[in-house]
């Protein structure tokens, strides 16, 4: 591409193809790196910082959502010097409550929409879905792309899509959940990172949550690798959310590891980084006091949402 | 031309697989002449971390078979255990046995085992109790198996000693994380693979090699053991054990004098230890419609 802004939408059936080998040897080097005692207490505080707190169950109740919005708030009061998480993300009927319950602490309410988790909806039950959970207050929305019109090859359906339901989110962030568990190849992952990229997404996911495999090291790479090239070719910036699956302290830095040698230190940050995640924070908890106490930490003292 | 003999290389065994100690370590223990017995992992706090998570997850599979079925995977490890006598009595007499004591202590391991596989199913009847109490109330106490169990297996009684200490805490359901001894660590190893391949689910029981002065302050620290079953001697180590049990209120259970070659070792109150006592109040009230009352 000669311009350094595209003045069309690109042809998406030309994204570039992905060496699939390539780039799981690539994601397997991250988890090599080694770090240790200050650095690895500051990778785990921004590890931290950057979680979506989630539950997106059938059964959630009112006060499931005003729990985890106090757990939100106070992860784990008798460590000093914690940050909060980024965000609640709930479904847009619990918007209001979360909202509320958080108040003025500065976490910011996520909710999905479009027909979470399937997409399985028509466009304007999908637009109203977005208008309704930014009316309740949601600052940040995460909707489904439509997987099965993108097998069948409707990239435009998929773009209009997307610019659709973000010209609906307003004054609100607007997350685009892929279903990379769904896709089938990397190939796909990386076409439809664009779509959403160029439709106006501010933020790429990886996943629902509801569907195996989520977010996987591989993924997320072509991911922030199609991030970095629309970078390059429009100078705008677009935030990466890997969700899903990752439960534990240890992937978590690898992720961050990922992030910085893929995108540098811009991303370094819960306005373009985050982890889709419900188990995570409490095993980063758990690490951090064993960096602190040198003892190994059990479960049972740590609140569960 | 002479062959040159396979020497078999003793891995560590986590949540039902033989990885290598993470931190790539190794120590040669010696028999009495000064002959390697073979490389051991040496491992390090971190496989402890894994096999403790390990036995966590293991622990709610365990813990909610029925008695009955423990009983009978209990047996089936003395079953194979049987099976195999020939090399464990070889390891026996390579960590510097008699043929005969090596044989006996086989036999012992393996009539152990039937013994405690006898127990899964009976000792919460014969020690839970109804206690008599002064309201309208049924008031049960029952044992319940505490969680994941640190054992510190006998340094000298290589195989009999670890089975007496290990098959006891199996039985009443808990999950164990084991260190085998330091100098006489061949049959730890050979029992995880009895193990392996007797029906024990993955995480159940895992099997370090080491040194205790390097592991024993994190069996003693860790938040997520339970208890501790320490059958070696050291008024040194066992203070070191306890001080730091007490951060979590593990319980620590001192084995270390017990002669686990004597026939009658063997003890249903062994399986106490690692048991918590749960009670229970249930009212006794007139359902309505029946004349009874139970």
């Amino acid at each position: 591409m000669s311009s350094s802004v595209p003045t069309t939408i690109p042809d998406f059936r030309l994204t570039p193809t992905i060496d699939q080998v390539g780039v799981e040897e690539r994601a397997a080097r991250f988890r090599t790196r080694s770090i240790k005692k200050e650095a690895k207490v500051a990778g785990l505080k921004l590890a931290l910082s950057m979680i979506d707190l989630t539950t997106l169950e059938g059964q959630d109740t009112e006060n499931k959502v005003r729990q985890l919005c106090y757990k939100a708030r106070h992860l784990h009061d008798a460590y000093d010097g914690l940050p909060t998480v980024a965000a609640v993300c709930v479904y847009p009927s619990l918007v209001r409550v979360a909202k509320q319950a958080l108040g003025d602490s500065g976490i910011r309410v996520a909710s999905v929409a479009t027909a979470f988790p399937s997409g399985q909806a028509p466009m304007p039950v999908k637009l109203d879905d977005t208008r309704f959970a930014v009316a309740e207050g949601a600052d940040e929305v995460d909707m489904v792309i439509s997987r099965g019109r993108f097998h069948q090859g409707e990239y435009n359906y998929v773009y209009d899509e997307i610019a659709a339901v973000k010209a609906a989110c307003g004054e609100a962030r607007l997350k685009v959940i892929l279903e990379t568990g769904e896709l089938g190849t990397l190939d796909s992952v990386r076409r439809a990172s664009e779509i959403a990229m160029h439709a106006g997404a501010d933020f790429i996911k990886t996943s629902t949550g509801k569907i195996k495999p989520a977010a996987t090291m591989p993924v997320t790479l072509v991911m922030l690798e199609a991030i970095r090239d629309f970078y390059f070719q429009t100078g705008k910036m677009v935030g990466m959310k890997p969700a899903g699956g990752i439960s534990a302290a240890k992937p978590a830095l690898h992720y961050l590891v990922m992030l910085k040698e893929t995108l540098g230190n811009a991303w370094m940050n819960n306005h373009w980084f985050r982890f889709g995640a419900s188990r995570l924070a409490n095993d980063v908890l758990m690490q951090l006091v064993k960096q602190q106490t040198g003892r190994y930490q059990s479960s049972d003292y740590f609140s569960k949402d | 031309m002479s062959r040159i003999p396979v020497l078999k290389t003793y891995k560590i065994y986590i949540g039902g697989k033989f990885p290598r100690t993470e931190s790539g370590r190794f120590y040669q223990p010696e028999d009495a002449k000064g002959n390697s017995l073979g490389n051991l992992c040496r491992s390090s706090r971190k496989d402890l971390r894994n096999a403790v998570v390990a036995a966590r997850a293991a622990f709610p599979g365990w813990s909610s078979r029925p008695a009955f079925n423990r009983g009978q995977i209990l047996y089936r490890i003395a079953e194979v255990l049987e099976g195999r006598t020939d090399q464990f009595v070889a390891e026996l007499v390579a960590q510097g046995s008699t043929a005969k004591a090596a044989t006996k202590e086989v036999e012992l391991s393996v009539d152990r085992l039937v013994y405690y596989a006898g127990w899964c199913d009976k000792y919460q009847q014969v020690f839970s109790a109804v206690n008599p109490v002064a309201s309208n109330h049924f008031n049960f106490s029952i044992y319940e198996p505490m969680g994941v169990v640190a054992i510190v297996a006998p340094e000298e009684s290589s195989l009999v000693g670890l089975i007496s200490t290990l098959a006891p805490a199996l039985a009443g359901g808990n999950v164990v994380v084991l260190l085998a001894s330091q100098s006489k660590p061949l049959c730890s190893i050979t029992l995880a693979e009895v193990l392996q391949t007797s029906d024990v689910p993955g995480g159940v029981v895992n099997v370090l090699t080491g040194f205790d002065s390097e592991l024993l302050p994190h069996f003693a620290g860790h938040m997520d053991i339970n208890a501790v079953i320490y059958g070696r001697q050291g008024a040194d180590q066992i203070e070191a054990l306890q001080r730091g049990a007490a951060e979590n209120v593990k319980r620590v259970s001192l084995l270390g004098d017990r002669n686990w070659l004597e026939a009658e070792a063997h003890d249903p109150y062994l399986i106490l230890n690692t048991q918590e006592v749960k009670t229970t109040w249930h009212p006794i009230e007139k359902v309505g419609g029946s004349a009874s009352g139970y």
